[in-house]
């Protein structure tokens, strides 16, 4: 109602305080009056729209603080104009220029114009109102686009693959797109880091939140920190940059496919359900939403999945769709559904329970909120022979794990001990070779740098091998550092006295091996050098 | 690691007595640079044509010894003496590639093919 007494005021002039002031002065007489706004509730509402035909404003007698401002600025006669009963408009009328009282054929005459001018300000409003929802409607939807657009460009593309294992996923997102996100990450240790969550709130802002809380876990994943000491980061990263009045929640977990041991942490996220030979229970982690306090800390909670068992997680999109008679679709459906579908596999879960929700949900649902379901299934090892050789190809073996005290010169000892340990390989020598310089200048950085030398701190590596790469790793305890970039060492300027001679050593790294990864947490720091063993990169002729 | 001595022997070839030839230490790293300073001031002095650098029992060069081999390079391009490496092993001709040193460090594989190469050299 208001808003059409508004229009209509807009439509006459309003606005314009000048024209306002004078628009009874018989110097301007057709000037348009002042807009009298009417607040919903005021008594002359329901006076006019029953009032059947023009009103003589000093015969009322209404506690109307419309009337009132009528009043004042000398209006004499209303005219209601009401359409289908509700009252779209008004004319008001100041006092006859010939300073005599309105006859009876005036007031006919204005309730002729009344009944004429109603339609045409009725049909006015609905087009200007249609206008400004099409204007909406087109703003909401440019904006649900770049949500849709940045959520699309970040969830992953592809599923990472693992031998033994089946990963699926399904993303369906709500119209009014909301923050749901999903990633992998493949750590170079063989595990896989697995995260769903969910940021409140829709559109660009939840896209923009989720895009920052994506990158921030993958800094996590990247520092191979535990999914307890990921979200205890992730919350301290983002308690300080994001919306008061938003948050995040998020299951974290670390797979070892190897093992099967899924090391999981929970920030307020809706609870995993866990299949396992024929029960489904709940993984419970507890843990507050990211965002909305510092300081958290995160319970962390481990299960090894035998093969057959199964996990899914999912987004509240799910548990908290309504049907047409409002009952909401919940944990308990879920959880009976996850128990029938489960049985004998996991592998049409996901669509099992889209299709249920649409049952549920009736032909005409609206989804509300995104939809995001994964499942992921330690295959059942039909074959044991095939299941052994998978295994055995994706096993991960270590040859050999030992300290250094970091003292000067025992990077030739790393060397020895390395190249001892990687005999029963029967690399190509030149393969040796790159590996017993890239083992020693990265255990002399550990040493100099990283332990600074001193010799009660141990520089620790690690030599491990799979079928497809032999992987050293070399851990000290320089972690909170800054680490500096490998660079192109400028011999010119080092010979012409411009630069250091020094300033080789993650230069000859770099290239001595297949890849490096630099990993620091608070309290370590690691190179892990990686030698292809298939397809050699740096393969020469002699090899 | 305790620190060993380092030796580095300067000698002279027979063929051509006027060119000094630095036998390197097996480890090329920080404990060889003052022997390695002192062969090369020795080989220097007298103002030589060009300086061979013998490999040929070299089995470890880390970073640092790199940044040695640089620092020497660096002085006798000073002094206008030219340098010459041999018997390097193969991974380490790669290492100084890599490094760009064989840009600058001319490398033959032995003491004769060196030896031959320097009445040419301008």
């Amino acid at each position: 109602m208001t808003t059409l007494l508004k229009s209509l005021g807009q439509m006459f002039g309003r606005g314009n305080r000048k024209q306002e002031t004078q628009f009874f002065s018989p110097a301007r007489p057709r000037s348009a009056g002042p807009a009298i706004e009417i607040a919903p509730n005021d008594p002359l509402i329901a006076h006019l729209q029953g009032a059947g035909g023009v009103v003589e404003i000093e015969r009322l007698n209404l506690d109307s603080p419309a009337l009132e401002r009528m009043r004042r600025v000398g209006v004499k006669l209303v005219v209601p104009l009401v359409s289908q009963g509700e009252l779209v408009g008004l004319l008001n009328l100041g006092p006859r220029l010939s300073e005599q009282d309105y006859s009876a054929d005036d007031r006919a005459l204005l309730n002729n114009l009344a009944a004429q001018a109603t339609p045409a300000v009725r049909v006015a409003q609905l087009v200007r109102q249609q206008q400004v929802e099409a204007q909406e409607r087109e703003r909401v939807e440019q904006e649900m686009q770049v949500a849709r657009l940045i959520q699309q460009t970040l969830l992953p593309q592809q599923l990472p693959e693992m031998p033994g294992w089946r990963l699926a996923v399904r993303y369906q997102p709500a119209r009014a797109v909301g923050g749901d996100f999903y990633d992998f990450y493949k750590r170079p240790d063989g595990r896989l880091v697995l995260a769903v969550g969910d940021v409140t709130d829709k559109g660009v802002p939840a896209a923009l939140v989720m895009a920052t809380t994506r990158s921030v876990l993958r800094g996590c994943a990247r520092r191979m920190l535990s999914p307890g000491e990921a979200l205890v980061r992730a919350n301290e990263l983002l308690y300080p940059e994001i919306p008061a009045n938003m948050f995040i929640t998020c299951l974290y977990a670390n797979l070892d496919p190897v093992s099967g041991r899924l090391e999981f942490a929970n920030a307020g996220h809706d609870l995993p359900y866990l299949s396992h030979r024929g029960a489904v229970d709940e993984l419970v982690a507890t843990g507050m939403p990211l965002g909305l306090m510092p300081g958290m800390r995160y319970e962390e909670k481990e299960i090894t999945l035998l093969p057959g068992d199964s996990v899914l997680l999912y987004s509240d999109g799910l548990v908290e769709a309504h049907n047409t008679e409002r009952e909401m679709f919940g944990f308990p459906r879920l959880h009976q559904l996850v128990n029938e579908h489960c049985t004998g596999g996991c592998s049409t879960l996901i669509d099992s329970l889209l299709a249920d929700l649409a049952k549920f949900a009736g032909p005409d649902w609206e989804q509300e909120d995104d939809i995001t379901l994964m499942t992921l299934e330690r295959e059942t090892a039909t074959d044991p022979s095939q299941a052994e050789q998978k295994q055995m190809r994706s096993e991960t073996r270590t040859l050999a794990d030992f300290a250094l005290p970091s003292v000067m010169g025992n990077e030739c000892e790393a060397m020895t001990q390395v190249v001892a340990a990687v005999k029963e390989l029967d690399l190509p020598d030149s393969k040796i070779q790159r590996l017993r310089t890239a083992v020693s200048e990265a255990t002399m950085n550990a040493i100099e740098h990283g332990n600074r030398k001193q010799p009660e701190l141990p520089v620790h590596i690690h030599v491990l091998v799979s079928d497809t790469a032999l992987t050293v790793r070399i851990t000290d305890r320089g972690g909170g550092r800054s680490i500096p970039e490998p660079e192109i060492p400028d011999l010119e300027a080092k010979l012409a006295g411009r630069q250091s001679p020094r300033g080789w050593g993650l230069f000859l790294i770099e290239h001595m091996v297949d890849e490096m990864h630099v990993i620091a947490d608070e309290g370590h720091h690691t190179v892990e050098l990686v030698l292809h063993l298939q397809g050699d990169a740096h393969a020469d002729p002699g090899d | 690691m305790p620190t060993q001595a380092i030796e580095t022997r300067m000698r002279h070839a027979p063929s051509l007595p006027e060119i000094p030839i630095i036998d390197l230490p097996s480890e090329i790293n920080a404990q060889a640079e003052e022997a390695l300073n002192a062969a090369f001031a020795g080989a220097s002095r007298d103002k030589p044509k060009a300086i061979l650098l013998d490999f040929g029992s070299v089995e470890y060069i880390n970073s640092t010894g790199i940044a040695l081999i640089v620092s020497l390079l660096a002085q006798a391009r000073q002094e206008g003496i030219r340098m010459l490496a041999c018997s390097l092993t193969d991974h380490y001709v790669e290492v100084f590639r890599l490094t760009r040193l064989a840009d600058f460090l001319r490398i033959f594989p032995d003491e004769v093919s060196a030896l031959a190469a320097i009445p040419a050299l301008e």
